[in-house]
């Protein structure tokens, strides 16, 4: 029955037909079928107790957080080893917001260790699988919330992105992915990997689920400074499907096909679809305009997306020393100790994105890096920001196609002419704006995702436009391993 | 004592007082008691995020007005990173880019002479928490941790120990006049890190600068100048100039010389960048004008109201400067009608010896300004004598009872101009062959009355009075 979506589990628990206890038993006999076989959690929560089930569309249900959150009583590990055993005593703020609403934790999903990562590989746990194909990954960071929704292990899971971490492994698992404004969702309580990049936000199997779902998290937080007041948003009440008249555009310098002169199969497929997408907007009264953009700025977003990213990380997990929290290293003094527990508690690929960092924030290369990323962000940022005059939104199709093979994959800076159509989703963090992933069909017989991202603030124009474009398609609700197509 | 030139810049370190700390809302408040002020934050807890406390930034504003610095237009933070075990989160929040105040200026008063100090920058900032080292082990007390601090850097433009530790001293009580800090530096509420160069006279080029970390006390500050002067001196004098490096020092108080820490190679690189978690914030200039109004008398133009309008000696003013509390009970005491050089007296000789042997705060202290002025009236009206206006004062503070109810009908002075004449009279009448050897040069007779008169009125007379109707009936 978990695999139904919030308002229909809703109905059934105030009509007596389903109780919630009933409900979290089975979303967590899935979470260890889901274990099995993808790997997805670093804990599941088996004593859950049930909630009253009250008029609140989410009282009673289960979900899942990713384990970057900050849950109280429950071990939060980041999927690294420097917090294999930390158990914080307080919730972060979306987590307490949720519990308010009677909503059920069952587990804490797994990621790339503290969102550092794309593959969903990196985890101190291990390899995370994706359901439709479990030699895949499911991209990340939020491997583990993208691989259980998928599954139909709840309706909803928490996830977090920093580059795409809830939007492109939502495309790879067929399913909702959704970050909203940035500081729309305190961040009160979730692990730091770059804060002025860092989201909170959902992933779910329908659009509807997601703004049910950001509805009871957001709020202004006096926990976080960059929080702002949502009050006078319902992005539930805000869905009505009429969108004619809308205007989104999509950017030729990463559709067209004339961009990749070793255009493969898969790569023709995916855009093709893209195109269907297009086709099925415009059905419903949406223009949607292509608009050519300088490729030296666009073929600029990944490193500045590296550079920046690296820099706020190396800075933001300084705090992991294993003196206070963790497991407290080895050593003869306590210098001695801080490396130990940060030698052995990284992975390597950490490791080599904090030596970036450092160097990107040395003295001597600041202005070099640091500050012209900061300038590049800015013009992208711009760049939007005078298209959002014009525009609701922008579409672009996610990725190069379907979920990648494990094995043979490389979390690497992608430097090849597909990297910008890899990371394009960045743009959503540097300039905070609402971003959101839906399944718009299969190529390869995987499922496929395409992405529609707006101004800042104006979340409920955007997910009504996902909303509207979700019903002119079959990918709603969808579970993996259901034959679909 | 050298003769050479000294230039000393100064990094005076302030804790603030406010009721929470300045990025969380754990207490900021001295605790004797280890770790019980303290936030998530405070400790660096995974997904902790830094609040900034507007109270402390009024008050980091406040000192920078009253520096004359320029304000920014934005307020916002950077992050100074390097790893210490007393440094929770592995960065410190300070400001860097945007200090809170820039260019400022401030007079001093040192041996008499006046000097103009230039003010480099004034910044708000977290304290570290607080290491104590044992044998076999070090504990750490977060309580400091967090704790609002400003950090005062000066131009290195003092050229003696005694202008450094002026300067000092006139900043701690600027701290307190503003309320901006207690300036406690026994509870290491004041830090400093001195710069010391020396060169010739007429040299050019200022001389290689040593940097002395973590001085506590003003009279290590003035110590701890005065070894670097003289250990740069030596050196120079004995043509090892060059062994004078830049590097960072400490000062060993039990020697009272400074020991190398670290030299300028092995200088962190902090890479400072901006805090992304605290949003930029426009300071308005109608919040710099409330906080104007703020800004009390400060304790230069109240020494030179003391000096100038109220006309007591510098060496009088100075002393009540020293504290707050001691200029305003002052200042309330001459409101209130007392003579400013009679109060000046009293607050001096009596009263703060009283607190200092008593071990109070003026603010304890029993006989508040009204009070005092009811001794003073009586005095002045001649109702007590001062022998009896010390009594009643030590009695009052003794027994905490109003002044007044000591002035009775019994220890009132006869001040009774017919009443005293009558009994002088009586007095004459019996002594006539005194009066005659007093009329005939015997003029120290004169005080023979006086104790006849006493001796009638068991002491009780007033004396002026007494004197005044003697001398009008002896000499007439």
């Amino acid at each position: 029955m978990v695999e139904l979506g919030i308002k229909k589990l809703h109905e059934l628990l105030k009509s007596g037909e389903v109780t919630s206890a009933e409900l979290i038993k089975e979303s967590l006999q899935k979470s260890h079928e889901i274990q099995e076989k993808c790997n997805a959690f670093v804990t599941i929560v088996d004593d859950a107790l049930s909630t009253q089930v009250t008029d609140d569309v989410l009282s009673g249900i289960p979900f899942g957080i990713k384990d970057n959150y900050s849950t109280k009583g429950i071990l939060s590990t980041g999927s690294s080893n420097t917090l294999r055993d930390y158990v914080p005593f307080f919730d972060a703020t979306a987590v307490a917001n949720l519990r308010i609403h009677g909503a059920v934790p069952v587990n804490k999903t797994a990621l790339d260790e503290f969102g550092m990562g794309g593959t969903g590989t990196t985890a101190h746990t291990g390899v995370i699988r994706n359901p439709w194909d479990v030699k895949r990954m499911c991209a990340g960071s939020s491997s583990g919330s993208a691989a259980a929704v998928a599954a139909g292990v709840y309706p909803y899971a928490l996830g977090s992105d920093t580059g795409d971490s809830i939007r492109k492994p939502a495309a790879f698992c067929g399913i909702v992915g959704y970050k909203p404004t940035y500081g729309m969702i305190s961040r009160y309580g979730l692990f730091p990997f770059a804060s002025s990049l860092d989201h909170c936000g959902v992933l779910t199997r329908s659009v509807e689920d997601a703004a049910i779902v950001v509805d009871a998290m957001k709020g202004c937080d006096e926990l976080d400074q960059t929080s702002w007041d949502s009050q006078d948003i319902s992005l539930a009440n805000s869905l009505n499907g009429n969108v004619a008249g809308k205007k989104l555009f999509f950017i030729k310098e990463i559709v067209d096909e004339s961009n990749y002169p070793d255009l493969s199969k898969e790569l023709k497929e995916h855009l093709s679809n893209f195109r269907k997408t297009i086709k099925n907007l415009e059905r419903i009264g949406v223009s949607v305009d292509e608009v050519s953009i300088d490729k030296t700025l666009l073929n600029a977003i990944p490193s500045v997306y590296v550079c920046l990213s690296c820099a706020e990380a190396t800075s933001n997990m300084s705090n992991l020393t294993g003196i206070i929290f963790g497991p407290r290293g080895k050593g003869d003094n306590v210098t001695e100790m801080m490396k130990d527990h940060r030698t052995k508690g990284f992975s390597p690929l950490i490791k080599r994105r904090f030596v970036i960092g450092s160097y990107i924030l040395q003295k001597e290369n600041q202005e070099r890096y640091f500050v012209n990323a900061q300038r590049v962000r800015r013009l992208i940022v711009d760049k939007m920001k005078e298209l959002f005059k014009t525009y609701d939104g922008l579409i672009l199709p996610v990725s190069t196609g379907g979920a990648p093979y494990i094995d043979g994959s490389k979390d690497e800076i992608n430097a090849s002419d597909t990297a910008i159509l890899e990371e394009h989703l960045q743009i959503g963090n540097f300039g905070g704006f609402p971003s959101i992933t839906i399944p718009n069909g299969f190529v390869s017989k995987l499922p496929v995702g395409v992405n529609i991202t707006g101004d800042c603030y104006d979340d409920a124009n955007i997910l009504n436009i996902a909303y509207a474009l979700e019903a002119t398609m079959n990918y709603k609700g969808m579970i993996a391993g259901d034959k679909y197509e | 004592m050298s003769k050479y030139k000294a230039v000393i810049g100064l990094e005076m370190h302030c804790e603030l007082k406010s009721n929470s700390k300045v990025f969380s809302n754990a207490c900021n408040e001295y605790s004797e008691i280890a770790n019980i002020n303290v936030q998530a934050l405070d400790m660096a807890f995974p997904g902790t995020l830094p609040v900034v406390n507007k109270e402390c930034v009024r008050k980091a504003l406040l000192m920078s007005i009253v520096l004359n610095c320029k304000q920014p237009e934005y307020l916002y933070f950077d992050r100074k990173n390097y790893y210490y075990p007393d440094l929770p989160k592995g960065y410190q929040i300070t400001q860097m880019h945007s200090p809170i105040g820039i260019d400022g200026h401030i007079t001093i008063n040192c041996n008499g002479y006046e000097k103009d100090i230039l003010i480099h920058d004034i910044h708000l900032e977290e304290d570290s928490a607080a290491l104590e080292h044992f044998s076999d082990a070090s504990l750490i007390d977060y309580n400091r941790s967090g704790v609002p601090l400003l950090e005062l850097v000066t131009e290195p433009c003092f050229n003696s120990a005694e202008e450094a530790v002026a300067f000092l001293e006139e900043m701690r009580r600027i701290y307190q006049y503003c309320d901006v800090s207690d300036a406690d530096t026994q509870k290491g509420q004041i830090r400093c890190d001195v710069n010391v160069s020396i060169m010739d006279e007429d040299a050019k080029e200022l001389g290689t600068k040593v940097e002395i970390k973590n001085v506590n006390t003003f009279a290590n500050v003035f110590e701890a100048i005065n070894y670097e002067i003289k250990r740069q001196s030596e050196l120079k004098d004995a043509g090892r100039y060059a062994e004078v490096v830049q590097e960072t020092r400490r000062f060993d108080e039990e020697t009272g010389t400074t020991k190398r820490m670290r030299g300028k190679v092995d200088a962190i690189d902090y890479k400072y960048f901006v805090e992304p978690n605290i949003p930029k914030y426009k300071i308005d200039n109608s919040w710099l004008e409330e906080i104007k109004k703020d800004i009390p008398e400060l304790p230069r133009e109240r020494k030179n109201k003391y000096i100038n309008s109220w006309h007591l000696s510098e060496y009088d003013a100075n002393i009540i400067i020293k504290d707050k509390s001691y200029a305003d009970y002052f200042d309330e005491c001459v409101n209130s009608g007392i003579d400013a050089k009679v109060a000046a007296n009293w607050l001096i000789v009596n009263i703060i010896a009283y607190l200092s042997k008593e071990d109070i705060s003026i603010k304890e202290f029993f006989l508040t300004p009204k009070l005092l002025k009811q001794i003073i009236d009586e005095l002045n009206k001649g109702t007590i004598s001062s022998k009896q206006a010390k009594e009643i004062f030590f009695k009052a503070l003794d027994e905490e009872k109003v002044p007044s109810s000591y002035i009775s009908k019994d220890i009132a002075q006869i001040s009774d101009k017919g009443a005293l004449e009558e009994i002088i009279t009586n007095i004459l009448n019996n002594n006539s062959k005194q009066i005659e050897e007093y009329k005939n040069g015997k003029t120290n007779l004169f005080d023979y009355f006086v104790g006849q008169v006493m001796k009638e009125t068991r002491g009780k007379a007033n004396p002026i009075l007494t004197k005044e109707i003697l001398k009008d009936k002896l000499d007439n």
